[in-house]
């Protein structure tokens, strides 16, 4: 009976470390792809890898951060680029989120690239200032019941050098059963503020880092970050500004005003912000008071929910109505808008409708 | 008919071949593997695909699942750890194959690759070596059960992807759509299959 008894248990100890030692084996021996270069940008970086990881966490090892979401599961798409060589053809995790042209660009999403051999890729030349920073929170305050502003003084890196309109990655922690995830933040505070980001982050519900953001995070923790991301800035010649936000949509606006104010601005701007009712404005003072303080902005803030018995004496009605009302020639502007995709696409449709060219329209979609 | 172990070699294989892939089919008759069914057979291509794997695997896991249990567990009197045994033993063929498949060829890593994951602690596999002991095969035999079985299931995920391609273009009540009508589908096809049985009996 013992004897039986011990014999199973070796006999179950024996089999699962001759696998697990066949197993250690195999990786070693059969998922050795060897040293491997990555070659960025035809030489501008040349970095020496052990092959065996995909290239999305190669690239981070080497402090060269692609955008990512997901981190690393092939779900969000964000970690775009282009794998000139070497890298084979896009699976079936990724061929969904490529379209025919990307596919024929040799668009992979670099999570999903495993590193066997050396490749030759293309990234956009911003992503190399891309750096990852530990901060802690300064403030979190209340701009509406569901909005908050977040302000992370950096620590390490201390300095942070970006254009108005670019976007921070924030890494939430895992909390309460929820894995840890990254997710992109407008940068709200202007450009000379270099030691600190602001970002102004409204409550999606049920969403894992913006509840991680309003319920576990506690000014004076420490956060990680990564960026600068995005290519959503102001554009150089002098044509009137449009700009048009909702919501959270605020933020990169708000850091455009405040640079655009530093630098001594001459563009005329008309800056239309969407919101439901009164109590989902705000920052109102601060910009009646840009308004004041110059003579080339004005802000129009309307309502599409507010009842009408109330005492709002501004515009009310969806923002689309209320730009035509304002703006029925957009021929000569430049739009640059943020917001919910429903509210670009709208918005786009009826600045395009006023004669405005495609191109001189920029956004910034978030969902 | 009941099909002669001992005879003629081929015959006797093509009959445990024949039984394991319709008689016995191990997704319809058996409703094991269902979970994956149910999750991949939206489409053909990818139905094949995990289908292919599972009998990849179901084929060369009963062979070694039999050595193991001839050799060492029935030797040593510890059968009755046959279902963990096996269990551990899968799962590290599996991780095995994927890392083979990934450096030897990148296609079939790229078509086949991803669904080995899935199907690591598969009951219909687990299920295969199990119903494999419990008859008086060799190798060989154990072999062939073990290719019927997948390609059975791989037949049968097969048809019901097909069948879920051109139900998705059919007006299914809401309340029905999805796993609803993939039910109903397994369930009329298991009694299709209802009329292979009886044909071979061990």
């Amino acid at each position: 009976m013992l004897s039986g008894i011990l014999i199973s248990v070796a006999f179950l100890v024996a089999c699962g470390l001759a696998l697990a030692g066949l197993l250690l084996l195999a990786e070693r021996r059969i998922l050795n792809f060897g040293p491997c270069t990555i070659d960025i940008n035809n030489g501008k970086k040349v970095l020496q890898v052990d092959g065996g990881n995909n290239l999305l966490a190669a690239l981070a090892e080497n402090d060269i951060f692609i955008p990512s979401a997901c981190g690393g599961r092939g779900t969000c798409a964000y970690c775009k680029l282009k794998v000139l060589d070497g890298g084979g053809t896009a699976g079936p995790i990724e061929t969904p989120y490529l379209t025919q042209e990307e596919i024929k660009d040799k668009v992979r999403l670099s999570c999903q690239v495993r590193l066997r051999n050396d490749v030759r890729i293309r990234i956009p030349n911003h992503l190399f200032d891309i750096k990852r920073f530990r901060g802690r929170v300064e403030h979190k305050r209340s701009l509406t019941h569901d909005t908050v502003e977040l302000r992370i003084a950096l620590e390490e890196p201390s300095q942070i050098s970006f254009q108005a309109g670019q976007y921070i990655q924030l890494e939430s922690e895992p909390y309460r059963g929820r894995e840890a995830v990254m997710r992109a933040y407008s940068i709200s505070s202007p450009p000379s503020q270099n030691n600190a980001v602001e970002t102004v982050i409204r409550l999606v519900p049920d969403g894992i880092c913006t509840t991680w953001v309003f319920e576990v995070l506690k000014e004076n923790d420490p956060v990680t970050f990564s960026g600068p991301y995005g290519e959503f800035h102001l554009s150089d010649p002098d044509r009137p500004c449009l700009f048009v936000a909702g919501g959270s949509g605020m933020a990169p606006i708000w850091s455009m005003l405040r640079d655009m104010r530093e630098n001594n601005n001459r563009r005329p701007v008309s800056y239309f912000f969407g919101a439901l009712t009164q109590a989902d404005l705000f920052y109102v003072d601060d910009l009646r008071q840009l308004e004041r303080d110059t003579d080339w902005f004005r802000f129009i803030p309307a309502l599409s929910n507010e009842p009408p018995e109330s005492d709002w004496e501004g515009e009310r009605g969806l923002i689309t109505d209320v730009i035509t009302r304002h703006r029925p020639e957009t021929a000569g502007d430049e739009a640059y808008l943020c917001g919910s995709p429903g509210m670009i696409d709208a918005a786009v449709r009826v600045l395009t409708a006023g004669g405005m060219p495609e191109n001189q329209v920029f956004y910034d979609k978030f969902a | 008919m009941n099909p002669d172990l001992q005879g003629s070699p081929f015959a006797s294989l093509l009959l445990i071949f024949l039984s394991a892939a319709l008689t016995d089919n191990i997704l319809l008759a058996r409703f094991l593997g269902l979970c994956p069914c149910l999750g991949v057979s939206k489409k053909v291509d990818a139905s094949v695909g995990l289908g292919m794997a599972v009998t990849f695997v179901t084929t060369f896991t009963a062979a070694i699942n039999y050595l193991v249990y001839e050799y060492l567990l029935i030797p040593l009197d510890i059968a009755y750890l046959r279902l963990i045994v096996f269990i551990v033993i899968i799962a590290a063929f599996v991780q095995l194959v994927e890392m083979a498949i990934e450096r030897l060829s990148e296609k079939l890593y790229q078509s086949l690759g991803i669904f080995l994951p899935l199907i690591t602690v598969n009951c219909a596999i687990l299920g295969t070596s199990l119903f494999m002991i419990t008859r008086p095969f060799n190798l060989l035999q154990a072999f062939a059960f073990g290719f019927g079985a997948g390609f059975g299931w791989l037949i049968a995920i097969t048809l019901i992807g097909g069948i879920r391609e051109k139900i998705n273009e059919d007006a299914v009540p809401a309340g029905l759509r999805g796993p609803g009508i993939t039910l109903i589908v397994i369930g009329i096809m298991s009694l299709a299959f209802v009329v292979f049985s009886g044909m071979i009996q061990f």
